[in-house]
């Protein structure tokens, strides 16, 4: 997976800018503990991209006031928001399952923010209904949620959270409550709703492919830390964590580098095209990995390792095959190579990587 | 498995040699025996003849009267105060919660003679409380409509506020979450978003109280007395009847037991069904 590619490259530095959010949140629970520092200018997509447990909903909560911070700063327009009561803050939140309130009309859940800060009840309603207008849910404005599908909740949820003109727009998990073929057509239309979305908006999720394409930046959270920021593209290409090489699908590796080689700290060496001295990271997509069951003679290529078959799934039309050895990677081939190779779990094999294939870079 | 057999079916139905045991249908058919009994020799020996005179007669209206008039006065004010106790309860957290909680639910188990004898001690004309009623505001409880108010109140608010914050615990307080980020404050998010949705539970709260109310007889005599037309309600009617005139108590119970049959049907959705 390459992600998608983003013309912009820049990460925007709204360090010394008033607009936006400069928060830096630290939240200490017991045996957990949360220090995630977010900046982002108004009209900014920035995702948070964890496994589950990694803190994600801890952070969402503490810009939105709900979790206190133990420590840190939070402020949003050159506004200090660290006591602010969420009631007064300007944030809107689309929650995971949305908790739209089942005893209100869909209109009634979208006109409760503007009520609450301080428009009359004709005034709210006629704001709801344009924005239930503009989600294209018009005919639906006088049904309870639980008449609605999982995608006009989402909707629902959303032009509810907007409805207060927030300058923080918090998104947890938005598509994690849909099923596949709805999610396809709800992820397009939230991200052209955040791309029209003039302030700052920050998504929560556990998964790449909706970070990738509904943010402009990603800040991937692992154990209550940031370890990795930057776009999408960016990550996808230079993963820095196992996780994150997981999940745009790389076999990922640290070590040291001298001229083409990186010396593994896993143990063995691989040849690179790059030409870098110190730590580094070299990476390979899983389909650069050619399997053979007997050690290959006249292979080219420079990098080969004696390996054994610790599991086979099938992966989209592909087999992907788990090795251990002397190095641990993911192959992808073919239902008929897998065949052919007679791979079984056990079985031994030999790996090979094209030094054209693998990708190093300073880590 | 997917595959169709009916054996296992048939056999859930009635499986071999799984009767139920005589030593427990035999304690069980006695136990509703006892139950459903009394209420059937109520129904058999009613002067179901005389019964429209009985019953329109002004001192069985007056009790009647008085008796919904103080059981609704009381079920309200268990309202007003008990919701809010309930949230105090469900949704905060201070020091002694438990045993606030303990002291709320006190007066469902006390006898409510002893309930009657302690609001008289707060309440009486020389009470903790009732001696400056008295000498402030020329208020005396005791003996008064509003004391028979004031000691079904008693009784019954337990009843609700134990109802309500089941209701709250069960609900999902992220609700409220989601109100206070649209701008609600905490009272607002209560009254517009908790409140309705716990609305069937404080429903089923308020017919429980409302019925205590209604029965509520201990705490009433000891504390307001039983003068007729003010302080006598049905259960007292009814015990005061039954040693000079026992037709008209079997009427009165007949009405005290249409108006729980109503209640109970009323609840039958919450109660009944409850497996």
């Amino acid at each position: 997976m390459t992600g998608i590619e983003k013309d912009s490259e820049h990460v925007p530095d709204p360090a010394g800018a008033a607009e936006g959010l400069d928060a830096r949140l630290v939240v200490d629970r017991g045996s957990f503990h949360l220090d995630v520092a977010l900046a982002a200018a108004p009209g900014d997509v920035v995702a948070l991209l964890g496994p589950n447990g990694a803190g994600k909903t801890t952070a969402l909560r503490a810009l939105a006031g709900l979790t206190p911070l133990s420590t840190g700063h939070l402020r949003l327009d050159g506004v200090d928001l660290r006591r602010t009561p969420p009631e007064s803050r300007p944030v809107g939140v689309v929650f995971q399952d949305y908790l739209l309130f089942p005893h209100l009309t869909a209109l009634d859940n979208v006109a409760f923010g503007p009520r609450c800060r301080g428009a009359g009840r004709t005034e709210a309603r006629a704001r709801a209904a344009e924005w239930l207008d503009r989600m294209g849910l018009a005919e639906h404005a006088d049904a309870k949620p639980r008449r609605l599908s999982g995608g006009q909740s989402q909707r629902v949820a959303l032009a509810r959270a907007l409805a207060t003109h927030p300058r923080l727009l918090l998104l947890d998990e938005p598509l994690a409550a849909l099923d596949a073929r709805t999610r396809l057509e709800v992820r397009a239309r939230l991200r052209r709703h955040l791309a029209a979305f003039e302030a700052v908006a920050v998504l929560v999720t556990h998964d790449p492919l909706d970070a990738m394409v509904l943010a402009d930046r990603l800040v991937v959270v692992e154990r209550g830390r940031i370890v990795q920021e930057g776009t999408p593209s960016d990550i996808a290409r230079h993963p820095r964590t196992e996780y994150i090489a997981q999940l745009v699908g790389l076999n990922l590796y640290r070590g040291q580098a001298e001229g083409h080689t990186v010396r593994l700290d896993a143990g063995p060496a691989v040849s690179t095209t790059e030409d870098l001295s110190g730590p580094a990271f070299v990476a390979f997509p899983p389909d650069a990995v050619t399997l053979y069951r007997e050690r290959p003679a006249g292979s080219s290529a420079r990098n080969l390792w004696r390996c054994e078959v610790a599991g086979l799934e099938t992966h989209g039309n592909r087999i992907r095959a788990e090795l251990t050895g002397e190095l641990a990677l993911a192959a992808d081939l073919t239902a008929v190579a897998a065949a052919e190779l007679d791979l079984r779990p056990g079985a031994p094999a030999w790996a090979a990587v094209k030094a054209t294939q693998t990708h190093a870079y300073p880590a | 498995m997917t595959t169709g057999r009916e054996a296992p079916r048939k056999a859930r139905l009635r499986a071999p040699g799984r009767g139920v045991p005589l030593a427990l249908l035999v304690p069980a058919l006695l136990g509703l025996a006892f139950l459903l009994v009394p209420l059937i020799a109520l129904l058999l020996r009613a002067p179901w003849r005389s019964l429209p005179e009985q019953l329109t007669s002004p001192e069985v209206w007056d009790a009647l009267r008085l008796s919904l008039l103080c059981a609704t006065t009381a079920t309200a004010l268990s309202l007003v105060a008990g919701v809010p106790l309930a949230w105090l309860l469900a949704r905060t957290d201070f020091p002694g919660r438990g045993l606030v909680r303990a002291l709320v639910t006190l007066p469902l188990v006390l006898p409510p003679v002893v309930g009657g004898v302690a609001l008289l001690l707060a309440l009486g004309r020389n009470g903790v409380v009732g001696q400056w009623l008295d000498a402030w505001f020329g208020v005396t409880l005791p003996f008064t409509t509003t004391g028979v108010v004031l000691a079904e109140t008693f009784v019954a608010m337990p009843f609700l506020v134990i109802s309500v914050e089941g209701t709250l615990r069960a609900a999902d307080p992220r609700y409220e979450e989601a109100a206070a980020t649209l701008g609600a404050s905490r009272s607002t998010a209560f009254r517009r978003v908790t409140l309705p949705l716990i609305a069937p539970g404080i429903a089923a709260g308020a017919v429980l109280a409302w019925a205590r109310a209604l029965g509520e007889f201990g705490a009433t005599i000891t504390f307001a007395g039983s003068f007729p037309g003010r302080t006598q309600t049905m259960p007292l009617a009814v015990y005061l009847a039954l040693q000079n005139d026992p037709a008209a108590a079997i009427a009165l119970s007949l009405v005290l037991l249409a108006v729980s049959i109503a209640v109970l049907a009323g609840l039958r959705d919450r109660w009944m069904t409850a497996s």
